[in-house]
């Protein structure tokens, strides 16, 4: 009996073990980065003696950023974009999703696979004429390129009517003999109690967006149109050397990400979990 | 009944059937047009550009299958393909085993639990840009404590110290990177897969004298098989689409990648945005899309086979 315990502790020993240095491998970096943004540069590859946290932390990089760079501007880019994406996003695919969940139509089936069909499709195969399209729409250079490019995604569509489609129809039927109009049936029944396939594609949108890399690259010339991201990369181009600046834009840039990530964290969690299952 | 009534109740029939339709387009238009527009419009584009030749100025001029013909004697193009796939091979294997060994871990009765899964998804939602420049900065071949350990604690030579993000070492470091950010977050496909299979199972096993390993082999891996494939599925369509990753690790400060990182993506990119060789680009952005629908395609045949199941 006795061993048996022993063999059991050994392995929940082992487990945590593993655990632990998992864990480790994930934190470390993010630990570098908050100890860096606050040292000097010839402080961050110091490593004899390696310190953590520098005994005259650095605050300074934190103001500097906003100083040698238009960082202001690129957050104000970014959390335009941002919002405008994620509320758009919502907006059309819910309303998309309702008909093609709840309503019967001419040609509903066709119009559905010509979402299904871009399924196969990744982004960056049609980028280029993307780009030459929008460019003849003169959009090149304007914050609203990325709007349109991100903003009525075929993934949104899906995910919502996925969960509509789950919502039974006696709920819509019952509304429509009381009189209700569709408009009304959407706004006052359905979207209130979708709010988890929303707050799943609002995380989801908002940390694809905010942290959109190639779209902002292609679109965006102009210094006063640069997004976070372009602009962090702007750093490491122009101050190679200046490792404590970037790691201080690097931590305002996660500021938000993680906010939102931890305030939305199961819904996260259930989205991912959802596409799992059902594929 | 008279002909006459017959014919208004079909008029009627006919006007409300047309009014629930307009009702219905008008909830699908906001994202249709949008999606027509910016996805639809461009993917059709997508396909009559590759058999162009066009700088965006001049007029266009039709080749035929010409640009695919340069294409398989174009050096750049197959070194961009090979690393792709090298990539894609390194990095979807090693990335199932570490998501599936943590779900398996994290689904057993552990303190902690939640707290190690939010970690697990900070490399996930972490911006590119920052978590690349740590990485880059930690694995800095002259500078970087990597390095300094290898050199202080393991006595390599200063001249042997490797170079991470050049020559083949670069393809290496993508691979671990990527299974660094990916981990989590295919590791909660798995915990949900986990929770499809019925617990009885486990305590039957229990019952036979199975041991950890066995209910591992004969229990758990049987029972994830479907997550499994989709996650494979999944993690290869993402590798073939590597851009930003390669860029950031091993482009340097001018972001341009050599032919031991280049990736199908970025030729696409440098083609079309850097020499202007549009239809040329596309030509390259016609293999990606053959990979990707060849493995969707495989998808689908293997998940009306679990469907059966």
């Amino acid at each position: 009996m006795k061993s048996i315990r022993a063999m059991k502790t050994l392995k929940k020993s082992i487990l945590y073990l593993i655990l632990i240095i998992m864990a480790a491998i994930m934190i470390l970096p993010f630990l570098w980065m908050l100890s860096s943004s606050v040292k000097l540069d010839r402080e961050v590859f110091n490593m004899n003696p390696f310190v953590w946290i520098p005994k005259k932390p650095r605050w300074q990089n934190y103001a500097d950023i906003w100083t040698k760079v238009p960082f202001f501007k690129f957050v104000q880019n970014t959390v335009f974009l941002t919002i405008v994406v994620t509320c758009l996003q919502i907006l059309t695919s819910s309303f998309a999703a309702y008909a093609f969940a709840k309503l019967d139509f001419k040609y509903k089936n066709k119009l559905f696979f010509a979402y299904i069909a871009t399924i196969a499709m990744p982004w960056q195969v049609y980028m280029v004429p993307q780009f030459l399209m929008m460019r003849s729409f003169g959009l090149n250079d304007r914050l609203l390129a990325i709007i349109c490019l991100q903003a009525f995604s075929a993934f949104g569509v899906f995910l919502m009517r996925q969960f509509y489609l789950s919502i039974p129809d006696s709920l819509c039927e019952a509304a429509r003999i009381d009189g209700m109009t569709e408009y009304g049936i959407y706004a006052k029944i359905m979207l209130p109690l979708s709010k988890p396939a929303i707050a799943t594609l609002t995380i989801f949108t908002f940390v694809s967006t905010w942290n959109d890399y190639l779209g902002p690259l292609i679109y965006l010339k102009s210094q006063e149109k640069k997004t976070i991201q372009l602009g962090l990369k702007m750093f490491i181009n122009q101050y190679s050397s200046e490792y404590g600046l970037i790691m201080a834009g690097s931590v305002m840039s996660l500021i938000p990400v993680i906010v939102v990530f931890l305030s939305l964290q199961k819904y996260f969690v259930e989205g991912i979990a959802s596409t799992g299952i059902k594929g | 009944m008279s002909a006459g009534s017959t014919d208004s109740l079909q008029k009627s029939r006919k006007r409300r059937n047309l009014k629930k339709n307009l009702i219905a387009y008008s909830f699908i238009a906001p994202n249709f047009i949008g999606f027509a527009v910016f996805t639809l419009v461009p993917i059709t584009f997508a396909f009559m550009l590759a058999f162009l030749e066009w700088d965006g100025n001049n007029p266009v001029k039709f080749v035929g299958l010409e640009n695919f013909k340069a294409l398989v004697k174009d050096k750049f193009f197959i070194a961009s393909l090979k690393n792709t796939i090298i990539y894609s091979i390194g990095t979807v294997p090693l990335t199932l085993a570490t998501s599936l060994a943590l779900a398996v871990i994290l689904n057993q009765q552990i303190k902690g639990r939640a707290f190690f899964r939010t970690l697990g998804f900070f490399p996930y939602v972490a911006s590119l840009v920052a978590v690349t420049s740590v990485w880059t900065m930690v694995f800095h071949s002259s500078k970087g404590p990597v390095n300094a350990i290898l050199y202080y604690v393991f006595k390599v030579p200063k001249e042997k110290l490797p170079n991470w993000f050049t020559g083949s070492l670069a393809l290496v470091m993508l691979i671990l990177f990527s299974v660094w950010r990916f981990m989590g977050y295919y590791m909660v496909m798995f915990l949900a897969g986990l929770q499809t299979i019925p617990r009885e199972l486990y305590e039957a096993g229990t019952i036979d004298g199975a041991n950890t390993w066995q209910r591992f082999r004969y229990i758990t891996l049987p029972g994830l098989k479907p997550t499994t494939f989709l996650v494979s599925v999944m993690l290869t369509i993402n590798c073939f689409k590597i851009y930003d990753i390669a860029v950031m690790l091993a482009g340097g400060s001018t972001n341009t990648l050599s032919v031991s990182s280049m990736v199908l993506v970025y030729y696409i990119y440098q083609n079309a945005f850097n020499f202007w060789k549009l239809g040329y680009s596309s030509a390259v952005a016609m293999v990606l899309f053959v990979l990707v629908l060849t493995v969707t395609l495989i998808q689908f045949k293997g998940q009306s086979r679990y469907a059966n199941e």
